[in-house]
């Protein structure tokens, strides 16, 4: 494993870990715990106490994965040759920095619910870019672009392909869908409608890939992680709404209000970063009835 | 095209100005003339027949428990208190409800009154708001003051006002805050300190109050009139009672919530 695969590996998970530390923000209703930005309260480290320890710890870890884009973007452009791959960094680099102004936004603005919304969406689809540099940089991927296997035929309508791009527009809906909702956009009537649409989807893609791909192993190990995961969604999310009736009540922010909730999230951004390796994967590894042109070499091209 | 496209976004920004900065037709149809005086004249109650409505809000049957609040996540809140505090909306003591807002709803049109010059004060004790429940005249100042060894923010969430988020360090100088515009129960919170709630009353007139724990209130000095007088609750919701006042009565309109 490549040095610069692995420092991709610990970028993903630091931006996993980044996403956890938002939702664990909202959850504790800490969002405006630290009044100022991007100072807090005029000095670098407060004093963590209450809502300041999620807020400003979630400012710290977003800047630490900041620094570690820019070390990923030096790594890349210094020894990626393709060019297309230092893109996707750079396009890492300012999805992270336009982040940071939206955060600094929801903080002056008293958390509008569209800056909120796209905080969170753009959050996830950063974590989608850090993921798939992570593929692209992996010995695995580059093994498999070199050795060219055959490719299957994706025929039907739709495409496997067109299902894998249309379960992305859809899961990525449903994310915006949830933090609309958690942002008092709207009700959770739309969100349980898109949880709806991303199972049937989902579970579409395996029925496609176990019908016309079932030889091809990697492809069905994604399809039934992706239907693993919307699954286990699925029960955190009734879990989750469960649980928030339950203790609307409360003074305050209960641990199993806080801990489902934080898990659903960061379960959707796994489900979304899945679902775009998976697309990744049905391009890579299928080729169209009429696509007999010569494909580049995903390994080396530029 | 390319040149199309620009021709329209220019012609759409040169509207857009023509309208924001010219075409102000309603704000010059309110400026008022010149010689006219824009101010409008404060009403004044002749004491000869004010009237005033009185009463009680009670509750009838359980109160929900009050739930412990956990302080634990802030050790100077924690150490504040010998035992983790009570926290409950519903505040019943012998039958009577506290913090319900009671305030003339209708029947003050068109009437404007002068603003108390006294502050209303709300304070941070205990790492809890005290009281619960304020109302202030629209212009009236709010202090709103930190008795704590720890720092907070106060965050209004009003939807007619103007919301602000402001810190607040131990010893600090009180926060005056003043609203502007007549808005029932806007919810603050403390983002630092999540169990912290309070609600702010902003009215347009001075006859409103907020009940205590015998859950009475005294509205005085009200001119003779047909009124619709509303109680609020944060949880319990809202209720109405018609009353007509005659020079100098005094009626009673007692409200009564259910658990």
């Amino acid at each position: 494993m490549s040095g610069l695969h692995r420092f991709a590996l610990f970028t993903a998970a630091s931006t996993l870990c980044l996403i956890i530390a938002g939702a664990l923000v909202t959850s504790n209703d800490a969002g405006l715990s630290v009044p100022d930005w991007p100072l807090s309260y005029g000095q670098w480290m407060p004093e963590m106490v209450g809502g300041v320890f999620y807020e400003h710890g979630h400012r710290m870890i977003a800047s630490f994965v900041g620094f570690l884009t820019i070390i990923l973007n030096v790594w890349l452009w210094r020894s990626e040759s393709r060019s297309w791959v230092k893109k996707l960094g750079l396009a890492a680099f300012f999805a992270v920095v336009a982040q940071g102004v939206l955060g600094g936004l929801t903080v002056l603005y008293f958390l509008p619910t569209p800056i909120s919304v796209g905080h969170a969406c753009l959050a996830q689809l950063f974590f989608t870019m850090t993921v798939s540099i992570a593929l692209f940089t992996s010995p695995a991927w580059k093994r498999q672009a070199a050795e060219r296997a055959d490719r299957m035929l994706d025929e039907g309508s739709p495409t496997l392909r067109h299902l894998a791009l249309g379960a992305n527009l859809i899961i990525l809906t449903q994310l915006a869908l949830g933090a609309a909702f958690r942002h008092k956009g709207f009700g959770i009537e739309p969100h349980l409608i898109g949880a709806a649409a991303v199972a049937l989807i989902v579970i579409w893609v395996l029925a496609r890939v176990t019908s016309r791909f079932a030889s091809d192993r990697p492809l069905m190990r994604w399809a039934l992680l992706i239907n693993g995961l919307v699954m286990m969604q699925l029960a955190l999310g009734g879990a989750t709404f469960w649980v928030r009736a339950a203790t609307e009540s409360s003074p305050q922010p209960l641990l199993p209000m806080v801990a489902l909730t934080v898990a659903h999230v960061a379960v959707g951004a796994l489900i979304l970063a899945i679902s775009v390796l998976f697309t990744i994967q049905a391009h890579a590894r299928t080729r169209r009835p009429s696509n007999d042109v010569e494909q580049p070499d995903l390994a080396t091209s530029s | 095209m390319l040149k199309l496209r620009l021709f329209g976004l220019v012609a759409a920004g040169a509207l857009v100005l023509s309208f924001g900065c010219g075409g102000g037709g309603e704000e010059a149809a309110s400026e008022p003339a010149a010689g006219e005086t824009a101010a409008v004249e404060t009403f004044t109650v002749d004491p000869a027949t004010a009237a005033s409505v009185s009463g009680k809000v009670s509750f009838e049957g359980e109160a929900p428990r009050a739930t412990r609040i956990n302080m634990s996540a802030e050790p100077d809140c924690h150490g504040l208190h010998s035992e983790p505090p009570t926290a409950s909306p519903v505040e019943v003591a012998d039958g009577s409800l506290a913090n319900v807002f009671v305030w003339v709803k209708s029947g003050l049109e068109g009437k404007k009154f002068e603003t108390s010059k006294t502050p209303v004060r709300l304070d941070q004790k205990g790492c809890l708001y005290t009281p619960r429940v304020v109302a202030v005249q629209t212009g009236q100042t709010l202090n709103v003051g930190n008795d704590d060894p720890t720092t907070h923010n106060i965050h209004p969430l009003p939807k007619a006002n103007r919301e602000f988020n402001k810190s607040q360090s131990p010893g600090a100088s009180d926060i005056e805050a003043t609203f502007p515009r007549q808005e029932i129960m806007i919810a603050v919170k403390c983002n630092i300190h999540p169990w912290m709630k309070a609600y702010i009353n902003v009215v347009d007139h001075p006859f409103f109050a907020v009940t205590g724990a015998d859950g009475t209130f005294d509205l005085k000095g009200l001119p003779p009139g047909d009124y619709v007088i509303e109680a609020v609750h944060e949880t319990l919701g809202n209720k109405e009672m018609n009353v007509t006042l005659g020079d100098s009565a005094s009626e009673t309109a007692d409200f009564s919530y259910a658990g």
